[in-house]
């Protein structure tokens, strides 16, 4: 069903000197000790990261939560903020898709997509055969979904240690991974113009429109820099 | 509030898989040698740099404390170290973290 020997392989990568898990586990423990703060008790704050898994929609909810927000408001904001997520699978699934590979694995993993499962596999889905990638991606994703799922619990658990000053360290620890990561991903001109040109027009945006900066900050920057690499390539 | 806490949790899960399941629909029919796969490779790095540029900018939480050239500053010298450290991710993560947790001590 699942070829074990990719699935380890694509397991053990979060061992690597790349890897996401110290970034990870901290905005993780962050996020444990702020759904505590909140009043969620141990499964639901496990509960959430296990079915959400997304940083930034589960910071939308705890925010919302803590407003007072209606439902039909939650759901909004965290698709508007996890709205990403879709280029994120588009530019991912057509790399890992093959005809001998069942559907169902496709539906269940894409659960694994997520920025740090994502960029790890971005940067080493030509290593592996087209046919065992997907099983390479639950592989990763298991590994990065289970760090997440743990730090909630450790954060949690830990709460009531973590004054603010240790809360603001662990809350820089995911923007400079992910900064880092995505300036080492700037390869092409295509991803080094996506990369500058959207870390510019997102908070341009957000001065007009917070709740949409991402998505049209994002799209005005990918459009743009898709078409100026099309033109280079001619 | 547990039941609002249950509701929200389905809601925000559903909220999320919902980008992710039409993702996969959309990607049947997407050749990775076609220029909308392309095109979609450009909008995934650009959103994903405008949300980490906007957390910086505009965070939600503990780091709307930091004053924004504190933040730059951090991230700046994160980047340095980075290029210097031939690329390493974690000496640059964990000078971050303890260096701006001092800062804001002092």
């Amino acid at each position: 069903m699942i070829n074990r020997k990719f699935f380890f392989k694509g397991f053990k990568s979060v061992q690597a000197s790349d890897s996401p898990a110290i970034a990870l586990g901290c905005c993780f423990i962050a996020i444990g000790a702020i759904l505590k703060n909140l009043g969620f008790n141990i499964q639901e704050s496990i509960f959430s990261t296990f079915l959400t898994y997304a940083l930034p929609g589960s910071l939308v909810m705890a925010e919302s939560l803590l407003i007072g927000t209606s439902l039909i408001n939650i759901f909004l904001a965290v698709w508007l903020v996890n709205a990403r997520l879709y280029p994120m699978t588009v530019s991912l699934m057509p790399l890992l898709m093959h005809k001998s590979q069942p559907r169902w694995k496709y539906y269940v993993s894409c659960h694994f997509i997520a920025v740090s499962a994502w960029l790890i596999m971005k940067n080493n889905y030509q290593s592996i055969q087209k046919k065992f990638r997907i099983d390479f991606w639950i592989g990763i994703g298991t590994a990065t979904w289970t760090i997440a799922i743990i730090s909630t619990g450790i954060g949690f658990f830990s709460a009531d240690y973590l004054n603010k000053d240790m809360m603001i360290g662990l809350a820089i620890v995911n923007p400079v991974y992910f900064m880092c990561m995505m300036v080492g991903a700037m390869k092409t001109i295509q991803i080094t113009l996506s990369v500058i040109l959207g870390a510019i027009l997102g908070p341009i945006f957000y001065l007009f429109s917070p709740e949409w900066s991402i998505l049209f900050g994002g799209f005005v920057a990918g459009s743009l820099a898709f078409f100026v690499g099309e033109l280079n390539v001619k | 509030m547990s039941n609002n806490i249950i509701f929200a949790i389905i809601i925000t899960s559903f909220a999320t898989y919902l980008s992710r399941f039409l993702g996969v629909i959309s990607s049947k029919k997407i050749k990775e040698t076609s220029k909308i796969f392309r095109w979609f490779n450009c909008l995934a790095y650009s959103t994903l740099a405008a949300l980490i540029a906007r957390t910086i900018i505009f965070p939600v939480g503990a780091l709307d404390e930091v004053s924004n050239s504190i933040k730059l500053s951090v991230i700046v010298a994160s980047l340095l170290i980075f290029y210097y450290s031939k690329k390493n991710l974690v000496y640059p993560t964990i000078f971050s973290a303890i260096i701006l947790a001092t800062i804001h001590h002092y």
